[in-house]
């Protein structure tokens, strides 16, 4: 491999790395959305279940 | 209906279009692209083979030039309607715009090393301002990040990213006036200074990094969106 082809493909390498990099942090931000919507759902089941359990006036 | 109201609507109706078939667009013109480069495109009679990082340092170049000025747009209609989305959306692309400014300077600053035998040349006009519309923009993030979310917020980073467009025709404009230089014209008032496959083949490139901007800043404003959506979720279940 020359030099040249060497710089050339450093500049591309670096470009796709940039991207990598990009995408895994969007992925991870994805991961903690997720993570975020699943705490949300569960709040959401242990409220309505408290709302069941609530004792109603009887008579 | 007029041409110029047909032309916004089609620009318009990109949002349409699902964020899948943009990722697998990508993919293919990036793939296609990086064929021709390789494959298809000639040697240089000048700078041989090193002149491939062309096709992406040039195209990446425009592609931040268009991100930052469809940022301005956004943060104009932000001011001018009161649009909800434009301030986020102005934000996104600006960030977008940040990212492939810094592509540009690392591969330009390759490709000087192979050409020039320097990683800079601070001699050279048109990367030094370069460099000064790259940190402009870097500022923007300080300034937005130093304020508290809300209207003063996206006020005063709509008129920061207005302020910004302006550096762009100086940057690739006004040096084009100046008569030493090392940096090549390839772009002239009388069209590009190339033609055949190395034509073809930036054209491809273009489209391939033009369409992978977009892709990238619909998942960044689908993912910030959900987040402003989770946090009010949040908020009234507090």
């Amino acid at each position: 491999m020359t030099t040249s082809e060497k710089y050339v493909t450093a500049a591309y390498v670096v470009v796709f790395a940039i991207v990598l990099v990009y995408v895994l942090l969007i992925a991870l931000k994805v991961g903690r959305l997720d993570r975020e919507v699943e705490e949300l759902e569960r709040r959401v089941e242990q409220a309505e279940e408290t709302e069941e359990r609530e004792p109603t006036a009887v008579g | 209906m007029s041409a110029a109201t047909a032309t916004i609507g089609s620009v318009l109706s990109l949002r349409r279009i699902p964020l899948a078939a943009l990722a697998v667009a990508s993919l293919v013109l990036v793939t296609t692209a990086l064929v021709f480069v390789f494959y298809v495109a000639p040697n240089d009679a000048n700078q041989g083979f090193s002149q491939r990082i062309f096709y992406f340092h040039v195209s990446i170049a425009f592609t931040a030039y268009a991100c930052f000025v469809f940022g301005a747009w956004k943060a104009f209609r932000h001011l001018w309607k009161r649009d909800p989305r434009a301030d986020l959306e102005s934000y996104v692309c600006v960030h977008q715009g940040t990212i492939f400014g810094a592509m540009v300077l690392l591969t330009g600053s390759i490709w000087a090393k192979i050409s020039w035998g320097h990683w800079w040349v601070w001699s050279e006009d048109e990367l030094v301002l370069f460099l000064i519309l790259y940190l402009f923009y870097c500022a923007y993030f300080m300034l937005r990040f130093s304020l508290d979310p809300g209207p003063q917020r996206a006020n005063l980073s709509a008129v920061y990213a207005l302020f910004g467009v302006v550096l762009i025709p100086v940057s690739f404009a006004a040096i084009r006036l100046a008569k030493e230089f090392l940096h090549p014209r390839v772009f002239t008032l009388s069209g590009p200074r190339f033609g055949g496959w190395i034509l073809v083949t930036y054209c491809i490139a273009q489209a391939a990094m033009l369409v992978l901007a977009y892709t990238l800043y619909r998942i960044e404003i689908t993912g910030k969106r959900l987040d402003l959506r989770l946090r009010e979720l949040r908020d009234v279940m507090a």
